[in-house]
């Protein structure tokens, strides 16, 4: 769902890139001083991998297809914060090197992929380990149910940016983009939790980073 | 599994995940389907240059293989570019709270 240039207007624009660059410098201070030689790798690994997953476009239904977006499967290994950082630099990536989503919508694209997305799936995680426990069985289910969120909140956030800057009606945008959404955000958690459960059979002490050293 | 060697078999798997990418669905994604139905595709602009626009490699006539090189660039340099820029960020700040 990256956005293009045209769609928003001026006002929605720079509203989205304050409050994204408030998010960056924000994920810089906690990154910086939370992390250190273990989690250095691993958020390479994982920009490499939302890269290389998003370009993997699947077939949904009407001729319409969706991809992999990865904030939650960023915010559940190493926080909300490391999911802003991936996501600044995938985005940066994708829009001047690739040609995928407008530079000037960038701040659009990094606030609802990474600050929506990261942020909002990694609350409904942490709030369903609190009400769930913090059992494997309850982590991956969470793993799911906020991948599914980070997907579609982010639409949700495309959504209401679009119908702000006039381009089309908030109701109809609002249901059309849920809808698709809601649809993709199946195969999200299907594969997030497939990269938690490998992820664990191989590096176990992986999915502890999170827990131990990085909480907000 | 050791340390290394994870990080290393993590990558490959990502390049190879990027080698599959001539076999993604070229259907418009969410938002472009959207558009296209609440008819308002046509404002988007496309970007006053090109690098590797639409993960083709330029100059490259075989499709397949200009995205998979496409894939390859943007999985090494995503890869590069945020272990380079998160060890800068954790080492700056590290500086900063012991000088000297």
């Amino acid at each position: 769902m990256h956005i293009p240039d045209g769609f928003l207007n001026a006002g929605t624009l720079a509203g989205t890139a304050v409050v994204s660059a408030g998010g960056i410098a924000n994920a810089v201070r906690v990154v910086g001083k939370k992390f250190g030689e273990k989690q250095v790798p691993l958020m390479g690994i994982l920009a490499a991998f939302v890269f290389a997953a998003q370009m993997l476009n699947f077939p949904i239904m009407g001729g319409t297809s969706g991809h992999f977006m990865g904030a939650a499967l960023c915010a559940v290994l190493l926080g909300p914060w490391a999911a802003v950082i991936v996501f600044t630099l995938v985005l940066m990536a994708q829009c001047f090197i690739f040609q995928d989503g407008g530079m000037l919508a960038l701040g659009a694209n990094i606030f609802n992929m990474g600050i929506v997305g990261g942020l909002g799936s990694y609350a409904i995680y942490r709030l369903g380990l609190k009400v769930f426990g913090v059992s494997l069985r309850s982590k991956m289910a969470m793993g799911y149910i906020a991948a599914w969120f980070s997907v579609v909140l982010a639409a949700t956030a495309c959504a209401l940016e679009l119908a702000i800057s006039g381009v089309s009606p908030l109701g109809g945008v609002l249901t059309a983009m849920v809808g698709v959404h809601a649809i993709i955000g199946l195969v999200e958690g299907a594969i997030t939790v497939a990269a938690l459960v490998l992820i664990r059979s191989t590096r176990a002490d992986l999915l502890e980073l999170q827990e131990t050293e990085v909480c907000i | 599994m050791k340390n290394k060697k994870w990080w290393l078999c993590a990558f490959v798997f990502c390049l190879m995940l990027a080698t599959l990418s001539p076999l993604a669905s070229s259907s418009p994604d969410g938002l472009e389907s959207v558009a296209e139905e609440k008819g308002f595709v046509d404002m988007s602009a496309s970007s006053p240059f090109s690098v590797i626009a639409d993960y083709m490699f330029p100059g490259i006539h075989n499709e397949a293989l200009a995205t998979i090189l496409a894939g390859w660039i943007g999985t090494t340099l995503l890869f590069a570019l945020v272990f380079g820029v998160t060890w800068l960020i954790t080492r700056v700040r590290k500086s900063k709270l012991s000088p000297g």
